[in-house]
C-alpha cells in the first residue's frame, strides 16, 4: 500500500457516493416530469417519499468529508476535491428538491386536463437532464472542455424559460378560468430552469477542482 | 472570480492560461536575495542553482523531505554552513544588498544581524537571566539597569516573561522543553537581530508548546524577518507568508503560502504537501 492509498480510496468512495446522488436526483427529475405528463399521481407521491433518501445521502457525504478533513488534513487538489464534492452534492440534492416540487405541483393539478401545449416543457426538461447527465460525465473525466459546453447550454434553457412564461401569461389572459393550473405550470417551468442552473454550478466547481481558481461560466 | 468572456472561451480550458494574480511583492523590501547559489559538501552537490528572495517582516517557510537541502540553505544565511570543512559555495547571497558569501563580509557582524533557533532547545547551563544577558554582555553591555531592561524586553518579546519573571535566577534547565525553546528565542531577541532563522523549532515540543511558539512567530514577524525550516506541513501553512519547496537541493517551487497549499504549480510540490512522498 502506497503512502496515502487508504486516503485516496476514501476520497474516491465519497466521490462515488456523490455521483450516485447525482444519478438519483436526475432520475427523480425525469420521473417527476413523467408524472406530470402522464398525470400519474402515485408516481408523484413516490418521488416525494423517495426524497428523504437523497437528503440522507447528502448528509452522509458531508459527514464523511468533514471527518476526512479532520483526520487527514488535506491540502491542494485533495482539499479542493473534498470541497467540490460537498458543493456538488448540495447542488444535486437541490435538483432532487425541484423534482419533489414538480411532483407536488403535479398533485395540485391533479387529473384536470392540461390546457397548455407542453412542447416547451418537454424541451426544457430534456435539456436540463442532458446538462445534468453531461456534467456528471464531465466530472468523472475531469473534462473542463465538456463542462464549458454544458454551461453554454444554459442560455438555451433560460431563453426557453422566458418564452414559456410569456406564453403562460398570454394564456392566462385568454383563459382566466385556468389561472390556477397556469400558476402551477409556471412554478414547474421555474423548477426546470433552476435545475439546469445547478448543472452550470457543478461545471464551475469542476473548473475550480481542475484549475484551482474560481471561474464564472455564463456570466 | 474569473469571468469567461466569449473571447476567452477558447483559452478557458487551456491549463497554461491562468487568471491574473496581483501580488504585493513590488512593495515589499527584500532582506535576502539569493542568486545562483550552488553548494557542495566535498563531491556532493547539496544546493543547485538556488534563487530565492526573502522579504522583510514576513515568515518564509522552507519545506522538503529529509536531505533536500533545506537546513543547509538555512545555514548559508548566517554562514554556519562554513563550519563543515569540505563545504564550497558559488553564487551570491545578498543580505541587505551586500554579498555575505564574500570573504570581506565579517561573519561576526552577520551573526549580530541574524539570530538562530535550533531544533532542540539549547539554553546555556546558566540562570534564565544570564542566558538572555549573555549576548549583550559579549557586545560589551555591563550596566545592570540596561541589562535588566534587555532581559525583560526579550522575555516579554518571547512571550515567556510572566512564566519566569519570579525565577530569573534559577537554572534554565529547570524549565519545560517549550519554555526552554522560548528562552532560546528570547536569547536571540536580546541581540536585537534583523532576521531570525529557525531550524524545526517545534519538532521537539508538545502540541501546546508548539502552538505557543507558532503564535509567537506570528507576533515576531511584525518586527523581524523570519525564515523557518519545518517538517510540519500544517505549520508552514498556518504561520508562513511564503513557502519554498526544496527537493534534491533544488527549489522546485516558491510562492505565496496560500498558493502553495491550495494550488501548487508543480506536481512534485502537490505530491509532497499532500503526503504522497517524503
Amino acid at each position: 500500500m502506497s503512502v496515502r492509498e487508504r486516503f485516496d480510496l476514501d476520497i474516491q468512495a465519497v466521490q462515488n457516493q456523490m455521483l450516485e446522488l447525482c444519478n438519483m436526483s436526475i432520475s427523480a427529475l425525469q420521473r417527476s416530469y413523467q408524472a406530470l405528463m402522464e398525470q400519474d399521481l402515485d408516481l408523484a407521491l413516490e418521488i416525494i417519499e423517495d426524497d428523504s433518501e437523497l437528503n440522507h445521502i447528502e448528509e452522509e457525504i458531508n459527514d464523511k468529508v468533514i471527518l476526512l478533513i479532520a483526520k487527514q488534513q488535506p491540502v491542494a487538489t485533495d482539499l479542493r476535491r473534498l470541497m467540490v464534492i460537498t458543493k456538488a452534492a448540495s447542488d444535486m440534492e437541490r435538483v432532487g428538491d425541484y423534482a419533489v416540487n414538480i411532483a407536488k405541483e403535479t398533485i395540485r393539478i391533479g387529473k384536470e386536463p392540461l390546457i397548455f401545449p407542453m412542447t416547451n416543457f418537454e424541451s426544457m426538461c430534456q435539456k436540463a437532464i442532458q446538462m445534468l447527465e453531461g456534467i456528471v460525465e464531465a466530472f468523472v473525466h475531469e473534462d473542463t472542455t465538456k463542462a464549458k459546453e454544458i454551461a453554454d447550454l444554459d442560455d438555451y434553457v433560460d431563453d426557453l424559460y422566458g418564452a414559456t412564461v410569456e406564453l403562460l401569461i398570454r394564456k392566462a389572459g385568454e383563459n382566466p378560468e385556468a389561472i390556477k393550473q397556469i400558476t402551477h405550470l409556471s412554478f414547474i417551468c421555474r423548477y426546470l430552469e433552476r435545475s439546469a442552473d445547478h448543472a452550470t454550478n457543478i461545471a464551475e466547481h469542476l473548473f475550480y477542482l481542475v484549475k484551482g481558481r474560481h471561474y464564472e461560466l455564463n456570466a | 472570480m474569473v469571468v469567461l468572456q466569449d473571447a476567452q472561451k477558447t483559452t478557458a480550458t487551456n491549463p497554461t492560461v491562468k487568471p491574473m494574480i496581483v501580488t504585493e511583492n513590488a512593495t515589499k523590501k527584500i532582506v535576502y536575495d539569493t542568486r545562483n547559489l550552488d553548494l557542495w559538501y566535498g563531491e556532493h552537490h547539496g544546493l543547485k542553482d538556488v534563487n530565492l528572495e526573502i522579504y522583510e517582516n514576513e515568515v518564509t517557510a522552507i519545506i522538503g523531505p529529509s536531505g533536500c537541502g533545506k537546513s543547509t540553505y538555512l545555514k548559508t544565511l548566517n554562514r554556519m554552513v562554513e563550519l563543515v570543512p569540505s563545504v564550497r559555495t558559488s553564487g551570491q547571497i545578498m543580505y541587505r544588498e551586500r554579498n555575505i558569501l564574500s570573504k570581506e563580509y565579517p561573519v561576526e557582524e552577520l551573526r549580530t544581524h541574524v539570530g538562530m533557533v535550533f531544533q532542540k532547545p539549547n539554553p546555556f547551563p546558566k540562570s534564565i537571566y544570564d542566558n538572555i544577558a549573555y549576548g549583550p554582555r559579549i557586545h560589551g553591555i555591563r550596566n545592570k539597569k540596561v541589562l535588566d531592561e534587555i532581559v525583560e524586553k526579550s522575555l516579554r518579546g518571547a512571550a515567556i516573561w510572566d512564566e519566569v519573571k519570579d525565577r530569573l535566577n534559577q537554572n534554565a534547565y529547570g524549565l519545560s522543553g517549550g519554555q526552554q525553546q522560548r528562552i532560546c528565542i528570547a536569547r536571540c531577541l536580546a541581540i536585537e537581530p534583523d532576521v531570525i532563522l529557525m531550524d524545526e523549532p517545534t519538532s521537539a515540543l508538545d502540541p501546546i508548546s508548539t502552538l505557543k511558539v507558532e503564535e509567537l512567530v506570528q507576533e515576531l514577524k511584525e518586527q523581524y524577518s523570519i525564515v523557518i525550516v519545518t517538517h510540519n506541513m500544517q505549520q508552514a501553512a498556518r504561520i508562513s507568508n511564503r513557502t519554498a519547496f526544496f527537493l534534491s537541493g533544488e527549489v522546485v517551487e516558491y510562492d505565496e503560502t496560500d498558493n502553495i497549499f491550495q494550488n501548487p504549480t508543480d506536481q512534485r510540490t502537490e505530491d509532497y504537501i499532500s503526503g504522497r512522498f517524503g
